[in-house]
């Protein structure tokens, strides 16, 4: 039973930790299936959780924070865009520094607008998501297997948790059952046939940038109105590029990449959890060792070892109409 | 990938439209310092005399710009061949096993010119290794070298924690750090070369490697420019097509590449380690790796540009600090912000002001043709 405990509260705090990827990672898909690679996505992230932390902290609405949050998240990926889909500028390039620039500016502008050390003021209960406890959470919690699971694994969680994983199906219906999905892929593969058919490839590949923009924001309000009460600087800590490496080890696909981002959760779960305690039958596995995991993984699957991994064809092109 | 833009004259290619672009960053930058509430000119005035005023600063500005200069060289070399190297920082870090394992090993007993060869070795070797693995993976296994570089990034830093965790730290010790080494382990300063000039150098730590960063930079121009090897890497990097037409081995220049894009990176690890800290630390590239990227795109992948870009961000690194000591509410993340849009509008952005600058010299250059005609 003690076992069972344990395995249940890891797997909460697997799902805890999984959603910013799952946000980030479905952003990333947007954009990539449209042919933009995008390193940038830890930036926003960073400067989305930074805004609704500054705006929630003000205004004392976590709406309000929300909303910032997806604005910032958006005005960088227009940025993104612009130098990458206009100007045809290096996507990576691009992306490296808006990581850079939000980085830094996150810093500067929160100590001066709050003077905490780069941190948000902490937010009041109104300004902060709250758990949703599913109906007879309590009167259930005892029940054995049944109880638990159903108290601390489904109910319980913040609203901004079961819209990502809503979000999952969604995101396939869009990109697999509607006519701006099926083009959305097309740009991505062959951007000179959708031009072709008289659909211009610069307006969907920038609607794909908006796309990603909306659901960072999303990510980075998680961090600083869900997950914690307030910005931290440098709170993403890496989640970004975790996240795309879940989106390159789910291969592109909407249902992979939840499995992938609760596989790469669970392992920072796990880390957290065995931090000095020794695994059973394996013994004691160095923390260094879990943190890389999802690195040392996306390596080996990159590589072809397990499965193949193929990028969007004309992912990383910009594309250029005539000369 | 064929060029849309007109072409201009080598001074302005190489001159006026990299200043353009560095300008409008540093426009963008004053914006920020006016958004805290500071006046830009001021602080553009701290920075300067900050980098320049006194012959200590000027030793810290160049202590900066060596580091620069090895992070930029590293990621320039992979961008003649096309690749796009993010991996100079885990490449770094990596390094510092060499440099740390060269002295630990013959601190004690070997004089500082016995040491610093085998550490430049030992940096450039492990360096070279920790490129290596992403190099062969996109040259046979396909997977693309920005991604593999970024998640070596990660798995550098996590074995480097373990390693000063576990490994390379001092028994009973509780910082994460490897011994202080001897003074075979330390490198001298070059205070003779500022005292040629009447500067006192001061605390700086201005080493012998700056002169290693200035040869690596030679050796730099000589391979890209003056070899086989280099053509052939420079018409991967312009046309991977022509390149297979003409039996240039992709596979083959992928992984030297590389290996000397991590080697060069290595070699940063000198500075720090052996110049200033005379132990290895956690965390002891502090970005440099990124840096580069940012030094690189700024000289235009050239020896001749990458050193003064790596200058101006020591000037950054050894300023900045000024500006956060006399104007509070501008902490030395500053530079980060620069360092981002730098890497914006001279990577990224490059071409915004192409155009309009191209249709300046054309005009120019109509009304200087018309003028003749009019002449004759």
């Amino acid at each position: 039973m003690e076992f069972f405990h344990t395995i249940v509260a890891i797997l909460e705090s697997t799902i805890r930790v999984s959603v910013p990827l799952i946000f980030a990672a479905l952003a990333g898909l947007f954009t990539e299936r449209a042919g933009v690679f995008d390193i940038g996505l830890e930036g926003k992230m960073l400067g989305a959780a930074f805004a609704a932390g500054a705006v929630a902290a003000v205004t004392g609405s976590v709406l309000m924070g929300l909303l910032a949050a997806i604005l910032i998240s958006v005005l960088l990926s227009l940025v993104h865009g612009y130098a990458s889909i206009t100007q045809r500028g290096s996507q990576i390039v691009s992306g490296v520094a808006i990581n850079f620039i939000v980085a830094g500016s996150t810093v500067i502008l929160g100590e001066a607008w709050f003077r905490q050390g780069g941190r948000t003021p902490a937010l009041g209960a109104d300004a902060r998501f709250q758990t949703v406890t599913f109906p007879f959470a309590d009167a259930v919690k005892d029940v054995p297997i049944f109880g638990p699971i159903y108290t601390n694994l489904l109910s319980g969680h913040f609203i901004l948790t079961y819209v990502a994983f809503l979000l999952v199906p969604f995101s396939w219906w869009v990109l697999y059952r509607t006519r701006f999905g099926l083009r959305l892929r097309a740009v991505g593969e062959n951007p000179g046939a959708v031009d072709t058919a008289g659909i211009s490839v610069i307006w969907l590949r920038y609607r794909a940038v908006i796309c990603c923009g909306i659901l960072c924001g999303f990510a980075g309000a998680y961090l600083s109105l869900a997950m914690s009460a307030g910005f931290v600087k440098g709170m993403t800590a890496g989640k970004g590029y975790i996240a795309l490496a879940a989106l390159i080890f789910a291969k592109w696909r909407p249902f992979n990449i939840m499995m992938a981002c609760l596989l790469f959760g669970f392992l920072d779960a796990l880390a957290i959890r065995l931090q000095g305690n020794p695994l059973p039958f394996i013994g004691q596995v160095p923390v260094q060792l879990m943190q890389a995991l999802p690195y040392i993984l996306t390596v080996i699957l990159l590589a072809g070892f397990i499965g193949k991994a193929i990028p969007p064809k004309a992912g990383g092109i910009p594309y250029v109409k005539e000369r | 990938m064929s060029n849309p833009y007109a072409k201009l004259p080598g001074w302005a290619e190489y001159g006026l439209i990299p200043v353009v672009n560095l300008v409008v960053a540093f426009l963008v930058a004053g914006l920020v310092v006016l958004l805290v509430g500071e006046n830009p000119l001021k602080a553009a005035y701290h920075m300067i005399n900050g980098a320049f005023g006194r012959g200590e600063y000027i030793g810290f500005t160049l202590y900066y710009a060596t580091t620069f200069i090895f992070t930029g060289l590293s990621v320039a070399v992979a961008f003649h061949a096309g690749l796009f190297n993010i991996g100079s920082e885990g490449q770094a870090y990596i390094g510092g096993i060499g440099v740390a394992l060269a002295c630990l090993w013959l601190d004690k007993t070997m004089p500082w010119f016995v040491v610093f060869p085998v550490a430049i070795i030992g940096s450039a070797a492990f360096g070279a290794l920790w490129a290596f693995l992403p190099g062969w993976l996109q040259a046979k296994r396909g997977s693309h070298i920005v991604i593999t570089t970024i998640m070596f990034n990660f798995i550098a830093s996590s074995i480097m924690v373990y390693l000063l965790t576990r490994v390379m730290k001092p028994l009973g010790s509780m910082a994460t750090q490897t011994r202080t080494f001897e003074s075979g382990g330390q490198l001298p300063k070059l205070d003779w070369l500022l005292s040629i000039f009447g500067l006192n150098v001061g605390n700086a730590p201005f080493n012998v490697s700056f002169l290693l960063a200035l040869l690596a930079a030679f050796g730099v121009w000589v391979l890209i420019w003056r070899t086989k090897f280099g053509y052939e890497m420079r018409t991967m990097g312009h046309s991977p097509s022509a390149a297979r037409y003409a039996g240039i081995g992709e596979a083959r220049i992928t992984v030297i590449v590389m290996m000397i894009s991590g080697g060069l990176a290595g070699l940063m690890a000198l500075n720090p380690i052996m110049g200033e800290q005379f132990r290895m630390q956690l965390d002891f590239v502090q970005g440099a790796g990124f840096v580069g990227i940012a030094v690189a795109l700024m000289g235009r992948s050239h020896p001749a540009g990458i050193i003064p870009a790596a200058i101006l961000f020591g000037m950054l690194y050894q300023g900045g600090a000024e500006i956060a000591f006399e104007m509070p509410s501008i902490s030395r993340d500053m530079i980060v912000i620069i360092q981002g849009l730098v890497i914006l509008f001279a990577g990224a952005l490059e071409n915004m002001f192409r155009p309009a600058i191209g249709n300046a010299f054309a005009r120019i250059g109509r009304s200087a043709v018309a003028a003749q005609t009019r002449g004759a």
